[in-house]
C-alpha cells in the first residue's frame, strides 16, 4: 500500500487529537507515516501514534527545529517526500501547519489544498468555501497532493499499526533559519481546550455585556469540557482576548457542538462557525438570524438561561 | 525603506458569493469588489513603518482591471504609488501560481519589505506570506499583531494558539498581519483626491518577467472537480424561556449525548 504522510501536531510531548483524526484519515487512502518534527518524543508518543495505524514514525526531534518559523518543518517534509515518494502529505488545518504545506508545496512543485473536511477515492477533497455556504470537490493535478484537513473532520478510530521508528536526521539550511524564535510567550488560558481543535465551543457575543460577565461563559464551557470562542463585537471592546475571536477575520472551527450566547449571527460570525455539526443559539431577540443556524435555540436572556444551564449539565455528570 | 504592501480584491462578503459555472472560478461579477480586510490592516502597517523610518510605500495588486478601485483606496490610504499586475494569461490563478507571478513582480520591482493580510476573506488559504518567502529565500515573519523595525533588524509578534512567539531576522523580509495589529485609517477627502493623481503601472505577464506556462487555470497545480450549494441546515427547535431554558436546553444536549 501506498505510504501516506501525516505531520503530527504535538505539545509538550501529548499528540494531539487532530493528528489521530488524520492517521484514521490517512488509513482510509493507504499506510500512515507519522512524522514528527522538534523535541518532545518519547516511546509513549510512538504508542499513541501506532495505536491509531501510524505503519511507521519518522523521528526528527531535534530542538532546533522548533526555533525557527515554519521552514525547517517544510525542509524536513520536502526530504521525506523525495525519500519515500509517498501517496500523499496530510497536516491540519491550523495556520501555521497551512503555512507548512504552502513552503512544501513550493519546494516539491506539488498541489496543495487548504480547510479540507473529507478525502475520498482518487485523492479527491472536499471544501467548504465562502464560510460554508458552497461545497467543491477538488484535486491536485500537479506532484505528490498536500492536504491539510480541518480539525474534527474525521471521528477518530483506533487501529493498531506497527509504528516502527526510524530516526531522521537533519541539517537545516540557512534559508530555513532566517527567522527565528527568540521567546516563546504563554498566555494563561487555564486548561481549556484549544478553540479549532475542541469538540465543543462555546461562544459569547456583545450580549454577554462585560468582560466580567465572559465567566458565565467560561463556566459553562468548563461543565462542557468546552473551549471559549467570542464575536468580533466581544473582542473589539476588549471583553476577551482577539485570539478567541471566531468568524471571517478570526478563527475557523467545525465542533459536534457549538453553542453561541448573545451573538446575534452576522455573516461574518457565520463564516467561523456554520459547519459545526450541531448549533445551539441563546438570544432574547427572537429574530437574530442566528436562529436559522439553529438546531436548538432559546429566546431568552442568557443571564439565565446559561447559569442554568452551567448547573443542569454539572448535575447530570 | 522600500515597503510594498500586496492588497487582494475580494467579493464582499455581504453579498452572495459564487463560482462560475463554466470554468468554476470565482464569480468576480456576481458581487461588488472590495478592499480585502486584511490588507487593510497591511497598509496601515506599511504607512505607520513608512512613517517612522522614512521611505516609499507601493500597492502591488494582481486582478483584473477593475482591481484598481481597491488600488486606488490604498493610495487614498497614503500609499506613494502602485503596480497592478493584470494580464488575461492570470485568471483562475491558484495560490502556488498567485505566489509565483507575485513573486516574480517583486524581484523585478524590488522590496526591503513586503506587507500582506495574512489571510484573503474568498481564498481564505493563508499561504501566500509563506509561499513568497519561501519563493524569494527570505526570512517568514507572519501572522504578526506586533511589528518593529530598528535598520536592518525586524522583529515580529507571531500569533499563536498560545499566545505569541517573538521572532527575529534581518531585513529584506515578508511580514503578513493579523487584525487589530493597527486602526486603519480612513481616507480624507485630501487622500482621496490626491490618489487620483499617483502612479499605477501596469504590468502584464510578459513585463513581470512571468513564465506564463506556470499561471491560469489550465496551469494550476490543482482543480476543481465539481461543486454544489450546501444544502440548508434543517431547521431546528426554538423555545421561549419561560424559567426552564437553560433546562430545556440540557434535555437537548442529552438527547444528543453531549451531556
Ligand atoms: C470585514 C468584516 C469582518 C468581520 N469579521 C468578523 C469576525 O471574524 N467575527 C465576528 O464575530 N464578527 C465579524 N465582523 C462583525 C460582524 O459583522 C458583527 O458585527 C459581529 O459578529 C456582531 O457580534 P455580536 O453578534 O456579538 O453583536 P450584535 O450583532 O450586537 O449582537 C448581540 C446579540 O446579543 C443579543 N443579546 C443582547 N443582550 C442579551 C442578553 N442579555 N441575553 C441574550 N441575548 C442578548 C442581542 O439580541 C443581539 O442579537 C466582521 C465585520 C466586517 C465588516
Ligand atoms: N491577487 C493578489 N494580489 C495581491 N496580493 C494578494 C493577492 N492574493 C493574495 N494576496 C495577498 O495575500 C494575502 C493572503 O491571501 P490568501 O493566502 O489568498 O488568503 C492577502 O491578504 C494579500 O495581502
Amino acid at each position: 500500500m501506498s505510504e501516506i504522510l501525516v505531520l503530527v501536531e504535538h505539545v509538550e510531548g501529548q499528540v494531539k487529537k487532530v493528528t489521530l483524526e488524520l492517521l484514521t484519515l490517512a488509513r482510509s487512502l493507504g499506510a500512515p507515516s507519522a512524522v514528527w518534527a522538534g523535541a518532545g518524543y518519547s516511546p509513549d508518543a510512538r504508542a499513541k501514534l501506532a495505536e491509531y495505524g501510524a505503519e511507521k514514525v519518522y523521528v526528527a526531534d531535534s530542538a532546533d527545529i522548533g526555533d525557527y518559523v515554519v521552514a525547517p518543518k517544510a525542509e524536513l517534509l520536502a526530504r521525506l517526500v523525495s525519500e519515500k515518494s509517498p501517496a500523499a502529505v496530510l497536516v491540519a488545518a491550523t495556520a501555521e501547519a497551512k503555512e507548512i504545506a504552502g513552503r512544501l508545496a513550493i519546494k516539491i512543485d506539488s498541489g496543495v489544498l487548504t480547510d479540507v473536511v473529507g478525502v475520498q477515492d482518487g485523492m479527491v477533497a472536499e471544501q467548504p468555501i465562502f464560510g460554508g455556504g458552497v461545497n467543491v470537490r477538488s484535486r491536485v493535478t500537479k506532484g505528490t497532493p498536500i492536504v491539510a484537513v480541518r480539525p474534527n473532520s474525521t471521528p477518530i478510530e483506533a487501529a493498531t499499526g506497527a509504528g516502527a521508528e526510524e530516526q531522521v536526521s537533519v541539517t537545516l539550511s540557512d534559508a530555513a533559519k532566517a527567522a527565528r524564535i527568540v521567546e516563546r510567550v504563554k498566555e494563561a488560558k487555564g486548561a481549556r481546550p484549544e478553540l479549532t481543535e475542541a469538540a465543543i465551543v462555546v461562544s459569547g457575543g456583545r450580549g454577554v455585556g462585560s468582560a466580567e460577565n465572559f465567566a458565565i461563559i467560561e463556566k459553562l464551557a468548563d461543565s462542557l469540557g468546552a473551549a471559549v470562542g467570542a464575536s468580533r463585537a466581544a473582542t473589539d471592546v476588549g471583553w476577551y482576548p482577539h485570539q478567541f475571536q471566531i468568524g471571517q477575520t478570526g478563527k475557523t472551527v467545525s465542533p459536534q457542538l457549538y453553542i453561541a450566547a448573545g451573538i446575534s449571527g452576522a455573516i461574518q460570525h457565520r463564516a467561523g462557525m456554520q459547519t459545526a455539526k450541531t448549533i445551539v443559539a441563546i438570544n432574547k431577540d427572537a429574530e437574530a438570524p442566528i436562529f436559522e443556524l439553529a438546531d436548538f435555540g432559546v429566546v431568552g436572556d442568557l443571564n439565565q438561561v446559561v447559569p442554568q444551564l452551567t448547573d443542569e449539565v454539572t448535575k447530570r455528570k | 525603506m522600500n515597503i510594498v504592501v500586496c492588497v487582494k480584491q475580494v467579493p464582499d462578503t455581504a453579498t452572495e458569493r459564487k463560482l462560475r459555472s463554466d470554468d468554476k472560478t470565482l464569480d468576480r461579477d456576481a458581487a461588488d469588489g472590495v478592499i480585502n480586510e486584511l490588507c487593510e490592516y497591511a497598509v496601515e502597517e506599511a504607512l505607520r513603518l513608512k512613517e517612522a523610518h522614512g521611505g516609499e510605500v507601493t500597492v502591488l495588486t494582481m486582478g483584473p482591471d477593475r482591481a484598481a478601485d481597491t488600488i486606488r483606496k490604498a493610495l487614498a490610504m497614503g500609499a506613494d504609488k502602485a503596480v497592478h499586475l493584470v494580464d488575461d494569461a492570470l485568471h483562475g490563478s491558484d495560490a502556488l501560481g498567485t505566489s509565483y507571478a507575485l513573486a516574480q513582480t517583486l524581484k523585478k520591482i524590488g522590496f526591503d519589505l513586503v506587507v500582506l493580510g495574512s489571510e484573503s476573506t474568498d481564498a481564505r488559504t493563508g499561504v501566500l506570506a509563506a509561499m513568497l518567502a519561501e519563493r524569494l529565500g527570505v526570512p517568514q515573519l507572519t501572522f504578526a499583531n506586533k511589528v518593529e523595525v530598528n535598520k536592518e533588524a525586524i522583529a515580529v509578534q507571531r500569533v499563536t494558539d498560545y499566545g505569541y512567539d517573538r521572532v527575529e531576522a534581518t531585513l529584506p523580509a515578508v511580514v503578513s498581519v493579523v487584525e487589530k495589529i493597527n486602526e486603519p485609517r480612513y481616507p480624507s477627502f485630501k487622500g482621496i483626491m490626491a490618489a487620483k493623481k499617483k502612479p499605477v503601472e501596469k504590468l502584464g505577464v510578459a513585463d513581470a518577467g512571468i513564465d506564463a506556462s506556470q499561471v491560469g487555470l489550465a496551469n494550476s497545480w490543482s482543480e476543481v472537480a465539481d461543486f454544489a450549494t450546501a444544502p440548508p441546515r434543517a431547521s431546528g427547535t426554538i423555545v421561549k424561556d419561560e424559567g426552564d431554558g437553560g433546562v430545556k436546553t440540557a434535555d437537548f444536549l442529552a438527547s444528543k449525548k453531549f451531556v
